[in-house]
C-alpha cells in the first residue's frame, strides 16, 4: 500500500474516532442525548442498553406497515422523487432561459435584477406562499424546489454561454451557420459543463430544500420522518436521519459530477 | 474590359467612431486588383490595419467606404467563398481533426453522400499529412498541427480566396518554415487565391507574387507594391543567394524600417 493511500484511510479514521467521542461527551452532559452506541443499535439493530433486543431502522428499511407507517427507504425514495421532479422542472425552464440571457444582452439586463433578487431567497420563505397557491403537499414540494433550485442552472448556462469564444462564432460566420446551428454545434458544446455544474449546484439545493419543505408539509418523505421521529422523542433517528440525508446528498453530488465530466469535453482524451 | 476582376478593393476605407473625438480612420484610399491563383503578402507594422483589411475581405468586418467586390459581385458579409485561417487556428476543441473539418465540408456541401463526404474528408486530412492524427482531439497535437488542420479545413470548403491572419505568427521558428513548406506543396497541386496578412519579411517573399506594404496607422493606405518574381517550386535554402530574393529583401526591409520606420507600439 502506497504512503498516500494509507493517509486517506488512516486520517479520515481518526477524525471519526474524534466526532464520536465529542458526541460521547455531548451525550454525557446533555439529558436523553443518545450515546453513539444506541444509535448504532437504533440503526441495525441488536441488544439496547436496558437488555431489550430491539430492531434497527435499518434491519428492514423496506417495511409497509400502512399508508403512513412505511421503512427508510419508501421515506427516502419519496423524498428523491420530489427532488428530482422539481429539478427536472428547473432543468427546462432554466437551462432555455439561461441560453436566452447569455445570447441576448438585452436579455440579461432584463432579467438580471430579478435572478440577483430571488436567488437568495430561502426555500422556507416560498413554502407557505406555494402551499397556500396548490394545497398539496407533493405540489408544494416540488415547486418549492423549483423555484429554488433554478437560479445556479440559469446562471451558470448563461455565464457557459458568454464563454463561448468570439473565434468559434467567427468560424459559425465565415460557414454560414443558421442560428439554431450556432446554437447545437457551437454554443451547447461550450456551455454544457457550465450547465452541468449549475446543475449539480442545483441539486444540492433541492436536497438541502426537500429535508425543509418535507418538515413543514408532512406528510411522507425523510424530512418528515425526522421531525416525526423528534415528535417521538426518538432522538436517535435524527442523528440517523442526518447521516442519511449526508450519505444519499453525498451520493447525488456523485452521481452528477461522474454524468458533468462525461459531457465535458475537455476532460476527454486527456488519457 | 476584357477579363472579369477577380477580387477588387475600391477605395476601402474604414473608419471606428470614438465617442465625443473625431472618428479614427484607420485604413483609408486602399485600391487593389488581386488575380486568380494570385498569393499575396500584405505585410506592415503592427497597427498598420492590415487585420482590418483581410476582416473586411472576409465580412468579418464592414468597411466603412468603398466596395469589395468578388468574381464581379460586392462582399456583403462573411462566406465560404471566402476561408479564414485564424491565426490561433479557431479549432473547435471537443471535436476531432476528421470532425473539424467534416463540420466544415458537411455545412458548405450538404448534397455530398456520406462516402463522399468521407472521401473528401480523408483527402484533405491527407493534404496536410494528419492521417495519424485525424481521429485526436485540437489538445492533443502540437500548435503546428492544429494550424495545418486550420489550412486543411479552410481549404477543404473550396474557397475562391484563401484568408490568411498571421497563420503562422503563434508558431516558434522551425514550425513556421515547415508550415510555410506545406503550404507552398498544396499551392502547387490545389491551385488557390491566397491573401496572407503577416509581419514576417522573409515569410511574404518567400510565399508571394506580390508583396503589398502598408504605410504606418492611422490612415494607413498600400505604400508600395512588390513583384516577386522567383520561379515555383522556391527552396528556400537556394533562394538565400538569389539576386531577386535578394532585392526583394531589400525592398521590403527598406519600406518598413526607412521609408516607414515604427518607434515602437
Amino acid at each position: 500500500m502506497n504512503n498516500e493511500l494509507a493517509k486517506k484511510i488512516i486520517l479520515p479514521v481518526l477524525v471519526f474516532i474524534a466526532i464520536i467521542g465529542v458526541w460521547s461527551s455531548i451525550a454525557n452532559i446533555v439529558e436523553d442525548f443518545p450515546t453513539p452506541a444506541d444509535t448504532y443499535i437504533a440503526t441495525f439493530g441488536g441488544e439496547n442498553s436496558e437488555g431489550d433486543e430491539v430492531e434497527g431502522v435499518l434491519t428492514d428499511p423496506f417495511y409497509v406497515e400502512n399508508e403512513d407507517d412505511k421503512g427508510l427507504f419508501w421515506q427516502i425514495l419519496e423524498s428523491l422523487k420530489r427532488v428530482f421532479a422539481g429539478f427536472t422542472l428547473a432543468l427546462i425552464v432554466g437551462v432555455p432561459l439561461g441560453l436566452f440571457i447569455g445570447m441576448s444582452k438585452n436579455a440579461q439586463y432584463a432579467f438580471d435584477p430579478f435572478i440577483q433578487i430571488f436567488k437568495p431567497v430561502s426555500p422556507l420563505a416560498w413554502l407557505p406562499l406555494l402551499l397556500f397557491i396548490f394545497q398539496d403537499i407533493n405540489m408544494t414540494a416540488i415547486s418549492t424546489i423549483f423555484v429554488t433550485s433554478i437560479w445556479p442552472i440559469i446562471i451558470n448556462t448563461a455565464l457557459g454561454v458568454r464563454s463561448v469564444n468570439e473565434d468559434y462564432m467567427n468560424v459559425a460566420k465565415v460557414l454560414r451557420f443558421t442560428p439554431m446551428e450556432k446554437v447545437v454545434q457551437i454554443i451547447l458544446p461550450v456551455a454544457v459543463p457550465f450547465i452541468f455544474t449549475g446543475m449539480r449546484l442545483s441539486l444540492g439545493i433541492a436536497w438541502l430544500v426537500i429535508v425543509a419543505a418535507e418538515m413543514l408539509t408532512g406528510g411522507i418523505g425523510i424530512g418528515f420522518w425526522i421531525w416525526d421521529e423528534y415528535n417521538n422523542l426518538a432522538y436517535h433517528n435524527i442523528i440517523i436521519g442526518i447521516i442519511i440525508v449526508g450519505v444519499v446528498g453525498f451520493i447525488l453530488d456523485l452521481i452528477m459530477g461522474r454524468i458533468a465530466d462525461y459531457f465535458d469535453y475537455t476532460k476527454k482524451g486527456r488519457a | 474590359m476584357g477579363e472579369q476582376k477577380f477580387l477588387h478593393l475600391e477605395n476601402i476605407e474604414k473608419r471606428f467612431p470614438i465617442p465625443g473625438k473625431e472618428d479614427y480612420i484607420a485604413v483609408t484610399n486602399v485600391n487593389l486588383e488581386i488575380k486568380k491563383n494570385e498569393i499575396i503578402s500584405i505585410i506592415g507594422h503592427s497597427g498598420c490595419g492590415k487585420s482590418t483589411l483581410l476582416n473586411m475581405i472576409s465580412g468579418l468586418d464592414k468597411e466603412t467606404g468603398g466596395y469589395i467586390f468578388l468574381k464581379g459581385k460586392e462582399i456583403k458579409g462573411p462566406g465560404p467563398d471566402r476561408a479564414v485561417v485564424f491565426q490561433n487556428h479557431s479549432l473547435l476543441p471537443w471535436l476531432s481533426v476528421y470532425q473539424n473539418i467534416e463540420m466544415a465540408v458537411k455545412k458548405v456541401m450538404p448534397e455530398l453522400s456520406s462516402p463522399e463526404l468521407r472521401e473528401r474528408v480523408e483527402r484533405y486530412v491527407s493534404m496536410v499529412n494528419l492521417d495519424h492524427a485525424k481521429d485526436k482531439l485540437p489538445s492533443e497535437i502540437s500548435g503546428g498541427m492544429k494550424q495545418r488542420v486550420g489550412i486543411a479545413r479552410a481549404l477543404s470548403i473550396s474557397p475562391d480566396v484563401l484568408l490568411m491572419d498571421e497563420p503562422f505568427g503563434a508558431l516558434d521558428s522551425l514550425t513556421r518554415a515547415n508550415l510555410q513548406e506545406h503550404l507552398m506543396r498544396i499551392q502547387q497541386s490545389v491551385e488557390n487565391t491566397v491573401i496572407i496578412i503577416t509581419h514576417d519579411i522573409d515569410e511574404a517573399v518567400l510565399l508571394s507574387d506580390r508583396v503589398i506594404m502598408m504605410t504606418n496607422g492611422p490612415e494607413a493606405t498600400i505604400g508600395e507594391i512588390l513583384e516577386v518574381n522567383l520561379e515555383r517550386p522556391r527552396n528556400r535554402v537556394e533562394l538565400q543567394h538569389d539576386p531577386e530574393y535578394i532585392r526583394c529583401r531589400e525592398a521590403i526591409l527598406s519600406f518598413l524600417y526607412e521609408k516607414f520606420a515604427k518607434e515602437d507600439e
